[in-house]
C-alpha cells in the first residue's frame, strides 16, 4: 500500500528488488541471481537532486533504470507522483515518458548514428506528437540554445562534434518534453576534465530554470555533494545510508558511508595528516550474497550479529536513514 | 571545442557521381537493365527464330542473311542458328526475375522474421530460429529439385521452389545484428522517450542493419542467379524454346570446342552483373553508414 510519504515525493521507492538471473534459459532455471538492487526504499520530492553513489557495480545504474522503468522489477513497488509506475496503463506509460527522462554516461551511443542532430532532439517532440514541421524546426533550435549549442548545428551528424557538445546534445534530447524528473547516469564520467565543469553548470542552470527534479546517479563524491541536496549510499545492491547532503557529510552514520567520504583527494596540503578510513579487501559478489550486512566483511565494527541478520533502514536522526547494527557515528572533518 | 568541418550535405546523386566504381557499375546495370527489359527494341531477331543455314556462326560484323533481317550476327549463332545476342537479352529476363523476385522476397520475409527473433527473443525467438535450423540444414538445390520436381518444371514453380529456403540467411544476418543493437543504449534510450516498439524496430534497428543486408541481398542475388542456372541446366526450370543464361550456357556447354562464344557470353553477362552489383552494394553500404570513411 502506498505510504503518505510517497503520496508527497515526486518519485518514491519502496523495498524494490531487482534480481537478474544468471544461466537457465526458456526450459532450464537460472541457477542463481545476481542481486543488483535489494531492498532499497527512498523518496525524492519535487526540485530536489538526489545523488546516487557508490562503487561500480553497487546497483545505482539499475536503480536508475528501475526509476525510470527501463527494465522490469522482480518485487517492491515505485511511485511516481503517488501512483505504481510498474501498474500503469498503456497510456499513462507514455505520458509517464514524457515526464521522466534518462540522460546516458555516453550520449553519443545513445544516438542513432543515421541521424542529425536535429531529428535525435526533435524525436520525443514527433513520437509524442508534440510538434511537427516547421514548429518542430523551432522547438530544435530553441532546445540547441537552451544547452548553450548553435541552432545551425541541425544538419550536422553528432559524430562531428566534441565529447562535452555530444552529452549537450544528449541532455537536449532529455528535456525536450519538459519532463520533471530526469535520472542522469554519470553525465560527466566519460567526459575530459576541462568540459565537466560546463555540463554540471548546464545540468544546474536547467534544474533551476526548468524546474527539475534530478536523481544524479555518480561515483565522485565531491560531483554529487555541489549538485545534491540530498544523497543516498549504496553498497553491493543495498541502500546504506540516506540523508541530505550536508547532514551527510557531518554526521557519517555507516561505516562504509565513513570510508567512501575520506577516500576522497584532500587538496589542501596543509589537512594531508586527517586520519583517513581507507578499506581492506575486495567488494563481496552480488551473485547470491549471503544474509547479514554486505559490508561486514569489511568493516572494522561487524559483530557475530553483522553476519547473520541484514541491518534495517532506520531513522537515526530527523530526515537520516542508515541500515546499520552498531552505532557508529563520524564527526570529524573531512575534505 | 572545434566542431570538425565537414563538407556541406550534398545530394545522394552528386555523391554518387563521384565514386567512379559505383557510377560505372550502375551505367553498366542500367544499359543491361534497359537492354533486357526492352529486348524486342534493341534487336530484330526472335530469341526462338532458327536458322540452320546459318548454325554455330562466329560473331561477325557481315549483314544477317535471314530475309527481311540486315542485323548482324555480332555474338554469334547457336547449334540452331539463333542470334545469341539476342537470345542473351530475352534470356536475361528470366535469369533477373527469378534472381530478383527471389532475393527481394526471400529477403523481406527473412529479415522480418530476423529482426523479431532477435529482438523479442524468447519464445518467438526459439520457434523462428528452430525453423530457419530445420531448412538451411537441407541443401537449397535439393529442396528446390525436389519441390520442381512436384510442382513441375517452369519460371513460377522454380520462383517459388527457390523461395522455400531464401529466407533463412537473411533471417539469421538479421537476427545477429538486431542482438547486438538490440542491448545497445540507441534502443534503450528510444525506449526512455516512449517511442514505440515498431518505430525503434523499424526506425533505428532496420536501417542500422540496412548494410549487412544489402551485402547479404547482392551474394543472394548471385546466389539465386547460379542456382536458376543450375535447375535449368537440369532441364527444372524454363524450358525451351524459352531461355536463360544459364540454360543458355548449359545448351552451349556441348559446342564448347567448336562454338565457344555460346557459353562465353553468357557467362560473362552473368559475371558482369553479379560484379556490377556487388560494386553498387559496397557504395551503398558506405552510403548509409556516415561513420565509414569516404575516401
Amino acid at each position: 500500500m502506498i505510504d503518505e510519504k510517497a503520496k508527497k515525493s515526486l518519485l518514491s521507492v519502496r523495498n524494490v528488488k531487482k534480481y537478474f538471473p544468471i544461466g537457465g534459459g526458456l526450459l532450464t532455471k537460472a541457477k542463481s541471481f545476481v542481486h543488483a538492487v535489494d531492498d532499497v526504499t527512498l523518496d525524492v520530492m519535487a526540485g530536489e537532486t538526489l545523488g546516487l553513489v557508490g562503487e561500480s557495480g553497487c546497483g545505482k545504474t539499475t536503480m536508475g533504470r528501475l526509476a525510470l522503468k527501463l527494465l522490469p522489477k522482480t518485487s517492491g513497488e515505485i511511485y511516481f507522483q503517488g501512483e505504481d509506475i510498474y501498474a500503469y496503463t498503456k497510456e499513462q506509460e507514455k505520458k509517464f515518458r514524457t515526464r521522466a527522462q534518462l540522460i546516458f554516461q555516453d550520449s553519443f551511443s545513445s544516438f542513432d548514428s543515421r541521424d542529425t542532430i536535429g531529428k535525435i532532439i526533435g524525436e520525443p517532440l514527433l513520437v509524442h506528437e508534440v510538434a511537427k514541421g516547421s514548429e518542430l524546426q523551432d522547438r530544435v533550435e530553441q532546445l540547441l540554445l537552451d544547452v548553450g549549442l548553435k541552432a545551425d548545428l541541425m544538419n550536422e551528424y553528432p559524430h562531428t562534434l566534441a565529447a562535452g557538445q555530444k552529452q549537450c546534445i544528449g541532455i537536449a534530447r532529455s528535456i525536450a518534453l519538459n519532463p520533471d524528473f530526469i535520472v542522469c547516469d554519470e553525465p560527466i564520467s566519460a567526459l575530459d576534465v576541462s568540459v565537466r565543469a560546463m555540463v554540471l553548470n548546464l545540468l544546474k542552470d536547467l534544474q533551476a530554470s526548468k524546474n527539475l527534479t534530478y536523481m544524479f546517479i555518480s561515483h565522485d563524491i565531491r560531483v554529487v555533494r555541489w549538485l545534491s541536496s540530498h544523497i543516498a549510499v549504496m553498497y553491493v545492491g543495498k541502500l546504506c545510508e540516506y540523508a541530505e547532503t550536508e547532514e551527510l557529510f557531518k554526521n557519517r552514520l555507516h561505516p562504509y558511508t565513513e570510508a567512501l567520504l575520506s577516500a576522497v583527494p584532500i587538496e589542501d596540503p596543509n589537512k594531508r595528516d586527517i586520519k583517513r578510513e581507507i578499506l581492506l579487501g575486495e567488494v563481496p559478489s552480488p551473485v547470491d550474497p549471503p544474509p547479514g550486512c554486505r559490508f561486514a566483511a569489511r568493516c572494522k565494527l561487524a559483530t557475530e550479529r553483522c553476519f547473520k541478520e541484514d541491518p534495517i533502514l532506520e531513522e537515526r536522526r530527523p530526515g537520516h536513514w542508515v541500515a546499520c547494527w552498531e552505532n557508529f557515528h563520524g564527526e570529524s572533518e573531512i575534505s | 571545442m572545434e566542431t570538425t568541418k565537414k563538407p556541406k550535405k550534398t545530394s545522394l546523386l552528386r555523391r554518387f557521381r563521384h565514386n567512379k566504381p559505383a557510377l560505372i557499375a550502375g551505367i553498366v546495370l542500367l544499359i543491361i537493365f534497359t537492354m533486357v527489359i526492352l529486348a524486342p527494341i534493341f534487336t530484330q531477331y526472335g530469341p526462338a527464330k532458327s536458322d540452320l543455314a546459318n548454325r554455330l556462326t562466329a560473331p561477325t560484323m557481315a549483314p544477317g542473311r535471314a530475309v527481311g533481317v540486315t542485323q548482324p550476327h555480332i555474338l554469334g549463332t547457336d547449334q540452331l542458328g539463333r542470334d545469341i545476342y539476342t537470345r542473351l537479352l530475352y534470356g536475361g529476363r528470366v535469369s533477373l526475375n527469378v534472381g530478383f523476385t527471389v532475393a527481394t522476397i526471400g529477403g523481406i520475409i527473412g529479415v522480418i522474421l530476423g529482426m523479431l527473433a532477435g529482438y523479442f527473443g524468447g519464445w518467438t525467438d526459439m520457434i523462428i530460429m528452430r525453423m530457419v535450423d530445420v531448412w538451411a540444414s537441407s541443401p537449397t538445390l535439393l529442396i528446390a529439385l525436389t519441390f520442381v520436381m512436384i510442382l513441375g518444371p517452369g519460371q513460377k514453380n522454380l520462383i517459388l521452389a527457390l523461395l522455400i529456403n531464401s529466407w533463412t540467411l537473411f533471417c539469421r544476418m538479421a537476427r545477429s545484428q538486431v542482438l547486438v543493437i538490440r542491448s545497445s543504449a540507441m534502443v534503450e534510450s528510444g525506449h526512455a522517450i516512449g517511442a514505440s516498439t515498431n518505430r525503434i524496430l523499424y526506425k533505428h534497428i532496420m536501417p542500422n542493419i540496412i548494410s549487412p543486408m544489402v551485402t547479404t541481398y547482392i551474394l543472394e542475388l548471385a546466389h539465386f542467379i547460379n542456382a536458376e542456372a543450375n535447375l535449368s541446366f537440369l532441364g527444372f526450370g524454363v524450358q525451351p524454346p524459352d531461355t536463360s543464361w544459364g540454360l543458355m550456357i548449359g545448351e552451349g556447354r556441348k559446342y564448347l570446342t567448336q562454338a565457344p562464344w555460346i557459353v562465353i557470353f553468357p557467362g560473362l553477362l552473368i559475371a558482369t552483373t553479379v560484379l556490377c552489383l556487388n560494386l553498387m552494394g559496397n557504395w551503398i553500404r558506405d552510403e548509409f553508414d556516415p561513420l565509414a570513411v569516404k575516401l
